[in-house]
């Protein structure tokens, strides 16, 4: 589904502020992969989902999805194959457009837009019985600007849009992180829902542990650009969090101490 | 008196159809643009071009000026975008540029139309009515059918996408648009208004300068503004697009019938300018200022508590 392979990219590059952000990463992702990754600040986990979905071009490498070279594909190109939730929860949806426009927005993706109603009655009905699925009451909401949501309710509505279509490939980044322990817990078990119910390939970018290895079938660790530790099936159900700081040591040395602190 | 608010009400109406173009750069673009202002004249010139130089039908050339205004928009949109010059600058560069575009264009600083067919003298001549009783209903009919069209469109896929694009630039790269498409869309479509409404006005008032854009933007601005500021008065606090839309319109309207109240009570006309752009300011200060004033106050509620 997903292939990259020897992806590189500096940030800034030529400058004082040069920053060398992924050293070469090769990754595979079956259909049906959730694959959850792990790595302390400026690891470049981020980096490495902007990169496949081309928010700016890669230095080098090649990166295929669904077996076609994506690499060379503009950001709004590639958004055809690809569903994606951010951190920040204002920043997957349009807060001063209704609940209903969004989805419908995002109902698009990768369709060509062209003159005709912006949303059906009958798209109106499905969303109602999606919206209904999270739980959150929003199914009463559809003409309500998301704007009055609140931040899991953001983060709710925009992981059902990107799951719109069935993407050939889910990208969330850290969009947990900005929500209280309640309500990211909430999130998360939507996503698995979601994930599960529709059998979408995902990549998920996580700073806890413990959900990294709770969820998915596949965990890879990255630190200083490079993937350094990968586990899947069995092996992966019987981690616990211990061996992955072992592994973050092991891999990484004392000079991640830091980083240690920051994942605990 | 009544006569020369006759007179605003039209003249609003038609400058009504270039504030609705102000409206989709300024509030759903969230973009300021600067071209207005030579877009506005261009319309104008090119119109009065066509009327008198070229002979052609007043219709055809009210086409001429709302292509010429397009095209404006088009480049403003391109230098924007493409070469991902500041909003406000590229909007800058176009105005000034059009400028000497326009004096090429007509090849003086002013074109009267008196002895050419106009769209009101042709509507006169068919009906008998009077001339400001036409181009009152002919505005009016006029700004109807571009607020059906205008509100036709931002409710399809394509206009959805722009409206986006203003709110969240981030979600629509996502979602599979090219935002840089749908800027330069929205500009050019705003400036297509623009170029129309100085058609109309020139056609109505029967010449056409190369001033008559200047300030336009600030009127633009002055009348959305008014016209929300009316709209939070109405029950519904006008939420919905259409609604949004007349009330632009009606902004409009006003801006004009104060302007004719202010002429008449002895005001400069040239002072006329500094009144929009205190109207603007006005608008856009009163809510920040009663913000922090009520936070202040409410702090001072709660330390008394």
């Amino acid at each position: 589904m997903l292939t990259l392979k020897g992806i590189k990219k500096t940030f800034n590059k030529g400058t004082v502020t040069e920053k060398p952000a992924l050293l070469g990463v090769d990754l595979h992702l079956d259909r049906g992969d959730f694959v959850t990754v792990i790595g302390g600040n400026g690891a470049g986990k981020s980096t490495m989902l902007n990169s496949i979905a081309g928010v700016f071009p890669v230095d080098a490498g090649t990166i295929t999805l669904d077996g076609t070279d994506v690499t060379r594909l503009s950001e709004p190109q590639r958004a055809r194959y690809l569903g994606r939730v951010f951190q920040d929860p204002m920043r997957g949806t349009a807060a001063d457009m209704q609940i209903e426009e969004n989805l419908a927005l995002a109902a698009r993706r990768g369709k060509r837009r062209g003159l005709r109603v912006c949303i059906t009655r009958e798209e109106r009905e499905e969303y109602r019985e999606k919206l209904a699925i999270l739980g959150l009451g929003l199914e009463t909401r559809l003409a309500d600007k998301v704007g009055l949501l609140s931040g899991g309710q953001r983060q709710a509505l925009t992981l059902l849009m990107a799951s719109l279509n069935s993407p050939d490939l889910l990208l969330l980044d850290e969009h947990t992180a900005a929500l209280d322990p309640k309500t990211a817990a909430k999130v998360l078990e939507l996503t698995q829902k979601i994930v599960t119910e529709n059998g979408l390939t995902t990549l998920m970018v996580t700073h806890n542990m413990h959900d990294a290895i709770r969820l998915g079938n596949r965990l890879i660790m990255m630190s200083d650009g490079k993937i350094i530790y990968e586990v899947s099936g069995e092996e992966k159900a019987k981690l616990h969090r211990a061996d992955l700081m072992a592994k973050f040591e092991e891999a990484a040395g004392a000079e991640l101490a830091s980083d240690r602190m920051l994942l605990g | 008196m009544l006569l020369a608010l006759q007179g605003a009400v039209s003249q609003g109406i038609l400058w009504g159809v270039m504030v609705l173009g102000v409206y989709i750069t300024f509030r759903l673009l969230n973009i300021p643009d600067m071209t207005v202002d030579g877009s506005f004249a261009l319309g104008g010139c090119v119109c009065a071009v066509a009327c008198v130089n070229l002979g052609l039908n007043p219709w055809i050339a009210l086409l001429f000026a709302m292509i010429a205004g397009a095209a404006a928009g088009c480049v403003t949109g391109i230098l924007h975008t493409v070469f991902e010059i500041p909003a406000i600058l590229a909007g800058i560069l176009s105005m000034i540029s059009l400028w000497s575009i326009n004096l090429r264009i007509m090849g003086k600083s002013n074109t009267p139309l008196l002895q050419v067919d106009t769209i009101f003298s042709g509507i006169v001549k068919a009906t008998g009515l009077p001339q400001s009783l036409v181009s009152l209903l002919f505005g009016l009919v006029f700004a109807v059918v571009i607020v059906a069209v205008l509100y036709w469109f931002f409710g399809t896929e394509i206009g959805s996408a722009l409206r986006a694009t203003g709110n969240n630039e981030d979600m629509v790269r996502a979602l599979g648009v090219d935002t840089r498409q749908t800027k330069v869309l929205a500009l050019t479509i705003a400036n297509a208004l623009v170029g129309l409404a100085g058609g109309l006005v020139c056609q109505s008032q029967k010449y056409a300068d190369i001033g008559m854009g200047t300030g336009a933007i600030t009127i633009g601005l002055a009348a959305i503004v008014i016209g929300e500021v009316l709209g939070r008065l109405t029950p519904g606090k006008l939420t919905a697009f259409a609604p949004r839309l007349i009330a632009v319109v009606v902004g409009s309207v006003v801006y004009f019938i104060i302007r004719a109240i202010v002429l008449q009570l002895g005001m400069n006309a040239n002072d006329m300018k500094l009144l929009s752009a205190i109207i603007v300011v006005a608008a856009l200060s009163v809510p920040v200022v009663s913000e922090r004033l009520g936070a202040r106050r409410a702090y001072q509620k709660g330390g008394a508590a």
